[in-house]
């Protein structure tokens, strides 16, 4: 282990001090050279350096990030409690409204257990990261030896155990309670009703880096969040739509949710339609998170 | 694995080198924000283990310097050199403590909270655990916040939660500090024993403060100041050399004459044009 030379005593550096990520000084992208430098010293050493690579995933980094998020949560118990309790209550509601037609709340209840998932987890994460970059912690973040992906799964981690617990209340409820008639195993409810929770995450980071107040993020909840209700199969099944719009939700990961639901509902074994439809939300989730960590800048203007 | 070869490198292991390589290098330093070019090809050095003074009106450009050397920045152009690294580098990240002008804490945690999430960022796993809750115990008692170091960070007064802001910055032990006007809403007598604290740092901990202020008595308790103006420094200098050489009793002044002789000048190369 080498230390940078400095007249520092060894006592003062971290351990951290030894970053993969390294660069030499010298070490110069094109992007680093803007067209209006024209110092000719700047070739020795850019003080532009947005093209260090992303410190690699540290797993104590990133459920430090994720104590911290619940931390804070706890704090604020009357957000917890409308984050689980909801959910459950608009499930007894859909139940009672379709009192005579129990073959109904089958079909929405299920699509409402995947649907849930995602809108909270996109509101409490939107509002939750607007706040990390607006308050300047973001910024700090960034400038000490965090990794941008530490950020971004820090959070899914802890919005994601949060939807643990939402989901499984609320399948529990669906399933035992208001006579939810599951073909399938109520744990593949579970499963997709995460993937969703997780899809609501990484959509709420990702609209958060275009929104500059509370106001514009809750905004994008019926911009990003009711397209995809209206298209998903909720109200009318999508063949029945428009081709247009029936192409439109074909590329709409909600869905695929949707889908993976009823899939589930109607069928004992995991069929070929889960498992793709399963996928297609992770992989759905996966991708927008990565866009949103691509959010995440170190040098602002 | 960072050993950097070059001129900028300080000899190694002797701490009181009278002439060590300068904490922050800049040259042809300019920054541009929008369409406003908001730093022009400064030229300075920060000398280490000092603590400099940024001085000058609000706007001028304090806080975007203090951006660039921490590498928040976006379009810096020029030589910026930090601790012997380009800014920004990816290792300064760990060496660097920065105190932006607003109190950057998380209002929903407590002030030990606070603290020992920043300081698992910095000093990861279980088993630097007690090494992490000696730094947050002695962060929190350098800006005296003991007592209220379970209180939430949203209950505590701004110039409260100013400090814990800087006790962030002083976890870890950086080498170099840059704090961007931190004793703004501050009564006297807190003011004082920032600025003693300051003192502490830069004389037993070795450390290289970086201070920007805008009241100019401040100036006074500063090594070295650099005062600005509109993005420009005016001056590079000991505040002792500032009022000799201007003839002025306070650095205020000192200041003063100095935007006047700039402005002349400015008038007179319009004139001769």
């Amino acid at each position: 282990m080498s230390h940078s030379p400095t007249n520092q005593s060894p006592t003062n550096q971290s351990p951290t001090n030894q970053s993969p990520t390294n660069q030499s000084p010298t070490n110069q992208s094109p992007t680093n050279q803007s067209p209006t430098n024209q110092s000719p010293t700047s070739t020795e050493t850019p003080a532009h350096t947005t093209a260090a690579a992303p410190s690699a995933l540290s797993a104590a980094r990133t459920t430090a990030t994720a104590a911290r998020v619940l931390r804070q949560l706890r704090h604020d118990p009357r957000t917890i409690a409308l984050m689980i309790l909801i959910p459950c209550l608009m499930l007894i509601l859909l139940r009672y409204v379709f009192d005579a037609s129990p073959r109904t709340f089958d079909n929405i209840g299920a699509s409402l257990l995947g649907i849930f998932p995602l809108i909270t987890m996109f509101l409490v994460t939107s509002i939750a990261t607007l706040r990390e970059r607006t308050s300047g912690t973001l910024e700090r973040l960034l400038a000490l030896p965090l990794g941008k992906a530490d950020v971004i799964a820090g959070y899914a981690l802890a919005f994601g155990a949060l939807a643990v617990v939402q989901s499984a209340l609320a399948t529990g409820l669906a399933v035992w309670l208001l006579g939810l008639d599951v073909t399938g195993s109520p744990w593949l409810l579970l499963l997709v009703a995460l993937l969703d929770a997780l899809l609501g995450t990484a959509l709420g980071l990702f609209v958060s880096a275009f929104a500059a107040s509370e106001f514009q993020a809750v905004q994008f909840m019926p911009a990003v969040i009711f397209p995809q209700l209206l298209l998903c199969g909720l109200f009318t099944p999508r063949s029945d739509m428009h081709p247009a719009l029936e192409a439109v939700s074909d590329v709409l990961p909600m869905s695929y949710a949707v889908d993976g639901m009823n899939e589930v509902l109607h069928h004992t074994d995991m069929t070929a339609t889960f498992v793709r439809d399963v996928l297609i939300v992770a992989g759905c989730a996966l991708l927008v998170l990565g866009l949103g960590a691509a959010t995440l800048r170190r040098r602002t203007a | 694995m960072n050993n950097l070869p070059g001129p900028s490198s300080p000899p190694l292991g002797d701490t009181p080198d009278p002439h060590p390589a300068p904490a922050v290098h800049a040259d042809g330093l300019t920054v541009v924000r929008g369409p406003r070019t908001v730093l022009r090809h400064l030229r300075f050095t920060v000398p280490r283990g000092r603590i400099t003074g940024l001085l000058g009106p609000s706007g001028c450009g304090k806080s975007t310097l203090m951006r660039s050397i921490v590498g928040t920045q976006a379009q810096v152009t020029g030589t910026l050199n930090v601790l012997g690294h380009p800014a920004g580098h990816p290792t300064l990240r760990s060496r660097i403590g920065y105190v932006t002008q607003a109190p950057s804490v998380y209002d929903d945690l407590t002030v030990r909270q606070n603290l020992a999430y920043f300081a698992a960022i910095l000093d990861p796993g279980r088993a630097a655990a007690e090494r992490r809750h000696h730094h947050v115990t002695r962060a929190i008692a350098d800006v005296d916040l003991t007592s209220h170091a379970d209180a939430l960070a949203g209950n505590l007064s701004g110039g409260q939660r100013g400090r814990v802001s800087l006790a962030v910055a002083l976890l870890g032990t950086p080498e170099l500090l840059v704090l961007d006007e931190p004793t703004v809403g501050l009564d006297p007598v807190l003011r004082r024993d920032l600025w003693n604290l300051f003192h502490d740092l830069a004389a037993t901990r070795g450390v290289t403060l970086l201070v920007s202020s805008h009241v100019m008595d401040e100036a006074e308790r500063c090594h070295r100041l650099l005062l600005m103006r509109e993005g420009e420094i005016l001056a590079d200098d000991t505040p002792d050399a500032l009022r000799t050489r201007t003839g002025a009793d306070t650095v205020e002044a000192a200041f003063l004459h100095l935007v006047d002789e700039a402005a002349a000048a400015g008038r007179t190369k319009e004139s001769t044009r």
